[in-house]
């Protein structure tokens, strides 16, 4: 599963035991690490040889942005599901991570139940949008109108509760996660890419694609983008407001549902997986900009390029300072430029 | 009910809760004893926390930072230098107060989200930066303290004496407080809140308060802090993680934004809930909590004490507003 | 025969704050009814009364159907159309989205690019700027989408908030006189909100003068017009 290469390649193995110091492999954080970093090497044919053929410095350049692309479009995904709440209810969803964590473990179920891959991916993404739909329904609306924290304490709430539950039903012992794209790496030239992370670039654009078209061309898109920016002017349109902020829960979950199949082959399945996917969710939503959705986007490849790339490159930045590169990303973008590249400054008028 | 009789009632109240108070020591068992003294810890963490987020607006998710400044500053005064106990609190105080000032000033620049934000990564980077420079903090190990015994000859337990320590810590701070927010410099910081534009066209320099408000309220929560790792008698970095950040404010939202008394009420409910919670159902705690979380919300959306002001105003007051609505202008 | 829009003891408050103190008045199919008064008498509550965006009590009727009571979207769908206080534009969208999403509880959607061009037709200045962001038209320019917009749902009734704030005079009689034309041509009846009451009495057929939440004064527009005490509290001559 790393990148192509498998668990199998002692090399890696021992490369990474060595290289993260005891942290173990089973280490979320290394294990991506390694992914990216072995990504990078392929697999030479037969496998167990020993060192990977000698690459130039642009081909291991290239293969990491693309690496960090592939993180980078999953950051993207979550970001893009915290925006899209906070622009239509000023309220930040710290459950996000959670429900995709939820989303990712019902996939799973439905995988061992032995349906197909692709079957269980798209009865997952139904089930998340109708779950998140019900959620915004049941759960938050009796709080809407309430101050802003007490809404995110409740998210805060669903946190605990889909944390552990999850933990409840499938125990905290981390799962593999299947990836639906082959393990043999791709080959472009003298680039090797691992094909799951094409593949997970591949998703999230097509997602993402259809994301836009969904909001330039329909009606509802529309009615959607209006109940966000405006909600009295909307109900004067006869837009049922209140369901308009349900759907845009439902499509949220679906962003994170999508993240969380994606990124879970890659860091196995546990109760915290996304935590510190939702932090990096938080750099990416910061940079681009939390009142911009192209932003979101653009800033979750952004700071999985920027990572992906220091993690390489600068050698002292070891695991525990990796999470810090992403924070670091937030408190610059903050202090220079608050509401990110692509957020309105909030001019108001008095 | 006129104001002075709901004024005295009000005096009377809190000297009951007083007496109570300071019975509680010789009636529990020692772990009680232990667990009320956190609880005054945590409230005047947590008041220090409504000060700048309740009060003035400005929304800290990384409020634990301070609260581990605190107690770093106590362990290491005592672990290293042998300084007096009693004298690291003030200096923790101290210390938070011009380091919170200093970060309030260039987080003048940044509003609501953007501030927690902010705060947020500073608070996950944290436990990092503590372990980073472990020659002072003892790295992942942390530092052990031991714990002190009741001055001058007192005939108390030391879990009675850190109580009544914190007690009166507590009991000074809560007065400073009340007095700074219920006079002009409150209303100041309640203006900046609420429309800090007009607040400035009325002359209030809001730069300068939001830094000073910031640490003010770093500063009450490093003395938490400080008291803490007294109580505790450990230190280590992982205690100081994002989650007491998210605790602490989780505690503000329920005892009540922009309340004194809420700091106690959000206080009690961050330490016992969670036990409770374990109570029900040993296998699933936290989704326990988690459902707590959410009905006191949905039963109290202004906290307690919130709520119970809420409560007040319609007992005492109902006629008055009524007869003034229905009063003929024609 | 019954009015369009009837109200009966109609009252509102914000939180514990009462506003209308019992209003009753009444709109003629077909006709422009205005509602004059100071500032603070009630005049936008009314209104919002009717759309249900605040809390009421009593009774409002709607083509003989009680929709007091109602959500707001849902009387929205009955046939009336708001034009709130601030023109309500959504100001981050085009010109053309705006129309789109005043035709937003219509059926019949094929219908949708002819009506966009009878709208445009009375506000030709719209149809030059369609692709342009709503936020950066003039206030005149915004009004008129604000009336456009209403008028895309293809309402029996049309409620106006006082059109004329913060409009130059000319622009306010330009706005005044496509309302007119509204209401002659496509029979939508008008129930207008003004400060400026001179103009509203030129315009309306019938009007109410409203003092702190009450009627205190209502009659066929000549009648009031013609009224000393009006003419020198309201329109100052």
């Amino acid at each position: 599963m790393w990148g192509g290469l498998g668990e199998e390649h002692p090399v890696a193995q021992r490369a990474c035991s060595m290289w993260w110091g005891g942290l173990g492999e089973e280490h979320p954080v290394a294990q991506r690490a390694c992914s990216m970093w072995w990504g990078g090497l392929g697999a030479a044919p037969g496998g167990r040889r020993g060192a990977a053929p000698p690459q130039n410095l642009m081909d291991i350049f290239v293969q990491q942005v693309i690496s960090g692309l592939a993180t980078g479009g999953i950051y993207a995904s979550l970001a893009l599901a915290l925006v899209m709440i906070y622009q239509a209810t000023d309220v930040v969803n710290f459950a996000q991570g959670s429900m995709a964590m939820f989303s990712t473990y019902l996939c799973w179920s439905l995988l061992q139940a032995g349906l197909p891959y692709w079957v269980a991916f798209f009865a997952t993404i139904v089930i998340a949008f109708v779950g998140g739909l019900l959620i915004e329904r049941t759960v938050i609306r009796p709080v809407e109108n309430a101050p802003i924290l007490t809404i995110v304490i409740v998210t805060l709430g669903l946190v605990f509760i889909f944390t552990s539950v999850a933990g409840w039903i499938y125990s905290y012992i981390q799962k593999p996660f299947p990836s639906p794209f082959p393990s043999k790496p791709l080959k472009l030239g003298q680039v090797v890419l691992g094909a799951h992370d094409v593949g997970a670039i591949c998703v999230t654009l097509v997602v993402l694609v259809l994301l836009f078209l969904f909001f330039r061309y329909t009606t509802l898109g529309l009615a959607m983008r209006a109940a966000a920016q405006d909600p009295n002017s909307s109900r004067l349109c006869g837009i049922r407001v209140g369901w308009m902020l349900a759907l845009g829960w439902g499509l949220a979950a679906v962003f994170g549902a999508v993240a969380g199949m994606m990124v879970a082959p890659v860091v196995f399945l546990d109760p915290n997986m996304m935590g510190g996917i939702q932090i990096y969710a938080f750099a990416a939503a910061t940079v681009g900009g939390f009142t911009s959705p192209l932003g979101a986007v653009v800033g979750g490849l952004l700071v999985g390029v920027v990572e992906n790339l220091v993690g390489t490159y600068v050698s002292f930045i070891g695991t525990e300072l990796k999470l810090t590169v992403a924070l670091a990303m937030i408190i610059i973008v903050l202090l220079v430029k608050p509401s990110g590249l692509f957020g309105r400054a909030f001019v108001r008028r008095v | 009910m006129a104001a002075a009789q709901s004024d005295g009632l009000k005096r009377a109240g809190l000297l009951v809760v007083l007496a109570v108070a300071c019975a509680l020591p010789f009636v529990l068992s020692g772990f009680r004893v232990f667990q009320w003294t956190q609880v005054c810890i945590y409230a005047i963490a947590l008041l220090g926390l409504n000060i700048l987020t309740g009060y003035n607006g400005q929304f800290s998710l990384g409020h634990g930072a301070f609260y581990a400044i605190g107690a770093y500053t106590t362990a290491i005064m005592i672990d290293r230098w042998n300084v007096g106990y009693g004298w690291t609190i003030p200096i923790a105080g101290v210390l938070c107060l011009v380091v919170g000032f200093l970060f309030g000033w260039p987080a003048l620049r940044l509003e609501g989200l953007y501030l927690a934000l902010a705060t947020f990564s500073l608070a996950l980077a944290l436990p990092q930066i503590l372990k980073y420079f472990e020659h002072w903090t003892g790295g992942s190990q942390g530092i052990v303290l031991s714990k002190p015994k009741a001055p001058w000859g007192l005939p108390l337990s030391e879990d009675q004496w850190l109580y009544f320590l914190s007690l009166a810590i507590l009991a000074v701070l809560f007065v400073l407080a009340a007095n700074l927010l219920r006079g002009r410099t409150g209303r100041a910081i309640m203006a900046i809140r609420d429309n800090h534009l007009a607040a400035e066209t009325m002359g209030i320099n809001s730069a300068l308060y939001k830094s000073v408000v910031f640490g003010v309220s770093a500063a009450y929560t490093g003395i938490a802090g400080a008291l803490s790792a007294i109580a505790i008698a450990f230190v280590a970095p992982d205690s100081f993680d994002v989650f007491l950040s998210v605790t602490l404010l989780t505690g503000i939202v329920i005892g009540g934004l922009a309340t004194i008394s809420g700091a106690i009420f959000g206080a009690i409910f961050i330490l016992f809930v969670p036990n409770w919670a374990l109570d029900i159902s040993k296998a699933a705690p936290w989704a326990i909590f988690g459902v707590f979380l959410i009905v006191f919300m949905y039963v109290m959306p202004r906290g307690i004490a919130g709520s119970l002001r809420l409560l007040w105003i319609r007992w005492t007051r109902p006629a008055v507003v009524n007869k003034q609505v229905q009063g003929d202008v024609s | 025969m019954p009015a369009l829009l009837e109200a009966e003891n109609l009252q509102a408050q914000y939180g514990w704050t009462k506003v209308l103190h019992g209003l009753a008045f009444a709109v003629e199919a077909g006709g422009i009814t205005a509602i004059l008064g100071a500032n603070g008498a009630g005049k936008t509550t009314t209104l919002r009364a009717v759309c249900g965006m605040v809390k009421t009590s009593g009774i409002v009727r709607f083509e003989g159907q009680r929709i007091d009571g109602k959500a707001t979207e849902d009387i929205v769908r009955l046939g009336i159309a708001h034009t709130p206080e601030g023109r309500g534009t959504f100001m981050n969208l085009s010109v053309e989205e705006n129309l789109r999403l005043g035709a937003y509880v219509r059926r019949d959607r094929g219908a949708l690019a002819a009506d966009m061009d009878r709208v445009c037709s009375y506000f030709p200045v719209l149809a030059q700027r369609r692709r342009q962001q709503a936020g950066t038209l003039s206030g005149g320019e915004q009004q008129m989408l604000a009336v456009a917009r209403a008028l895309m749902s293809r309402p029996r009734l049309l409620l106006l908030d006082e059109p004329s704030l913060g409009l130059a005079p000319l622009v306010t009689r330009e706005i005044f006189r496509i309302v007119r034309a509204i209401n002659k041509d496509e029979g939508v009846s008008v129930l207008l909100v003004e400060q400026n009451a001179s103009i509203a009495l030129e315009l309306a057929d019938h009007a109410y003068l409203l003092e702190t939440g009450r009627v205190v004064m209502s009659g066929p527009s000549a009648d009031l017009q013609r009224d000393d005490s009006i003419r020198r509290s309201y329109l100052g001559y």
